[in-house]
């Protein structure tokens, strides 16, 4: 076998894959954020509680009612979703009027009591998730292993990123969303019901998280506290992408999984605080982001 | 003066604001010396360095008007900093404080440098981001232990005269240290620099009309801010004798973002009392588990949904009504 600057191809191909993996969580998750963002204009502290409560609703209802993976892959981002429009109705409506900050402070508050509540009926310990028998086995690629299901999170983040770009940037109602964003109360004199759509894309948004949930659940295992550790990171990658487009949110997502797995490879000790590095020289050198408008 | 206030003599000072706040100065010393012969002063010299910590994270939030979701940056490493230097490098309390006091200063010049580029939310996700590496770095770096943080730190002698050994002295010791440093912190509030950093906050594009330089107003703040925090994680180092990882966390920063917003983050001392609830809360809490970090993430959306004056802000209300009423 060939070697890459003494790094075995195992092992150089293997980080990428997982790197690639990493990316897709951070990628649908900044997409999310992404999206309340551009129309609510709050930074959704919650969204790692929901994307943790989608893993859970994944592992509950496969233990109480026996409904498998791919039951859990529209169940879950419904579930949240729907708890994601009630938050909104309920709390996140009456803080459009103040400073942004107020609702990330309260978000960061309602993450807290999320998280708190799964791990006291819970326990902090992990829960397995078992792969879904369709995906299990590792494909030999010649370079290396790849198991299988990994695959498919690459795979089918992929596509959902891909479909919602597709429907915000080719559809009806993405025009909309759009023309929201832009201009809301101009949009309202045409009779579109903007406060509806906002609801509906904070519920969208979060139902993006949870999806995310179910994805990660047989990966990292069902644990009251993998959102938050996450959402630091995604946090990062927001502000490397910027806010600015949707686009830029997806490409970051993946960029940055790729880097930290290569940075696995090459220097592993930096492997946790390489994207907080490359946040910080995106800030020195284009503060508004890669894909931010300045 | 108040147009309302019957005509003083001549020469005779008219009960200001600042005789006011002498007297409740001298109350508050009074309740200070008072209360270790009634609670636990080890207890206390932890909600005194919380409310400090509260107070300088406030200094950006309350009159910089940017939110650092980092702050535990500064506390934790100036922990650990003042920690090794006491246990390690044998050096006294007073010197091994400064450093870490230094040490968070520095780290806050970093932090300031990179995060004043953005403003309102992006500023609090860069200020998270940033610190989060510091947590990894702290959990990486040799000198820190890792998991098992800096133990058995030795308390040593206050200008190799005073034993520190002793709960009370320390008490002392550090009631200095904390109330003057939230003296120092409502001096900068009151001050003309205060003055310029405020009316950033209200009307940036103003203050840069009127010649003002943004940017270094809001990174000296902001690294007085660091200082100052960093000031209190040093000291809190020799109450406990350890440093450890939970000084450094990002729940750490959250909480004292807690602390000032249920304070009131309007006023120079409501984080000192919002420090002071949050602390009892949790020593009484303690035993719940889970229901800590349930009932703070409570209190928070209940500070932001329905006070956002925080307690100090509703008190100066009522105060104000009752004073228009009379």
């Amino acid at each position: 076998m060939f070697e890459l600057i003494g790094i075995p191809p195992q092992a150089f191909f293997g980080q990428v894959m997982l790197g690639l993996i990493n990316g897709a969580f951070y990628a649908m998750l900044s997409l999310g954020l992404a999206l309340i963002f551009g129309l609510l204009r709050i930074i959704n502290f919650a969204h790692g509680a929901l994307y943790m409560i989608g893993a859970f609703v994944a592992w509950l209802i496969l233990q109480y009612s026996g409904i498998g993976y791919w039951g859990a892959l529209i169940v879950a981002p419904i579930v949240v979703g729907a708890l994601g429009i009630a938050i909104e109705v309920l709390f996140i409506r009456r803080l459009y009027e103040l400073d942004h900050l107020y609702s990330l402070l309260f978000t960061f508050g309602l993450a807290l009591v999320l998280e708190g509540l799964f791990r006291e009926f819970f326990g902090s310990t992990a829960h397995p998730y078992p792969i879904p028998a369709e995906l299990t086995g590792v494909q030999n690629l010649g370079l290396m292993f790849l198991p299988i299901y990994r695959g498919w999170v690459v795979v089918a983040s992929i596509v959902v990123c891909l479909l919602t770009w597709f429907l915000l940037e080719r559809t009806r109602l993405g025009s909309y969303l759009r023309a929201a964003t832009e201009n809301a109360p101009l949009l309202q004199t045409f009779g579109v019901n903007v406060p509806r759509m906002v609801t509906l894309t904070y519920g969208f948004g979060v139902g993006l998280a949870g999806l995310a949930g179910v994805l990660a659940a047989p990966i990292y295992q069902v644990k009251p506290t993998m959102g938050a550790d996450l959402m630091i990171v995604v946090f990062a990658v927001v502000v490397i992408g910027g806010m600015g487009s949707i686009g830029g949110a997806i490409f970051t997502g993946f960029l940055l999984g790729v880097v930290e797995g290569l940075t696995k490879v090459f220097y592993p000790e930096a492997s946790t605080t390489v994207i907080f590095v490359v946040m910080a020289l995106v800030l020195l050198m284009k503060p508004a982001g890669l894909f931010g408008k300045a | 003066m108040s147009p309302n206030a019957s005509a003083p003599a001549l020469g005779a000072t008219p009960p200001t604001t600042s005789t006011a706040k002498l007297a409740l100065l001298i109350v508050a010393c009074a309740v200070l010396a008072a209360a270790p012969f009634i609670l636990y002063p080890v207890f206390l010299m932890n909600a005194l360095l919380f409310m400090l910590f509260a107070c300088a994270f406030n200094l950006m939030l309350g009159f910089g008007g940017l939110l650092s979701f980092g702050h535990a940056a500064f506390f934790g490493m100036a922990a650990y900093i003042a920690g090794h230097s006491a246990k390690v490098w044998g050096l006294p309390f007073e010197v091994s404080v400064l450093l870490g006091t230094a040490g968070g200063a520095a780290l806050g010049l970093v932090f300031g440098l990179l995060a004043i580029r953005r403003q309102g939310i992006y500023f609090a996700m860069i200020t998270l981001a940033l610190s989060q590496m510091v947590y990894f770095f702290a959990l990486q770096a040799p000198f820190t232990h890792g998991e098992d943080g800096i133990q058995s730190i030795p308390r040593g002698l206050l200008f190799g005269l005073i034993d520190l050994e002793n709960d009370r002295v320390l008490y002392a010791v550090i009631a200095i240290i904390a109330v003057g440093g939230m003296l120092i912190i409502d001096r900068v509030v009151h001050s003309p620099f205060g003055q310029v950093l405020k009316a950033i906050r209200d009307n940036e594009p103003r203050a840069t009309s009127l010649g003002y330089d943004i940017d270094r107003h809001k990174l000296i703040a902001f690294v007085l801010s660091a200082a100052l925090s960093g000031m209190a994680g040093a000291t809190k180092v020799f109450v406990f004798r350890i440093a450890t990882l939970s000084d450094i966390t990002w729940h750490l920063s959250g909480e004292v973002v807690l602390m000032a917003l249920l304070g009131g983050v309007a006023t120079v001392w409501g984080p000192a009392l919002g420090a002071l609830i949050v602390i009892v809360m949790q020593h009484y809490l303690a035993s719940f588990g889970a229901w800590v970090t349930i009932i703070q993430g409570i209190t928070f959306m209940a500070c932001v949904l329905l006070f956002r004056e925080g307690v100090a802000g509703v008190f100066i209300k009522v105060v104000n009504r009752v004073r228009g009423a009379s």
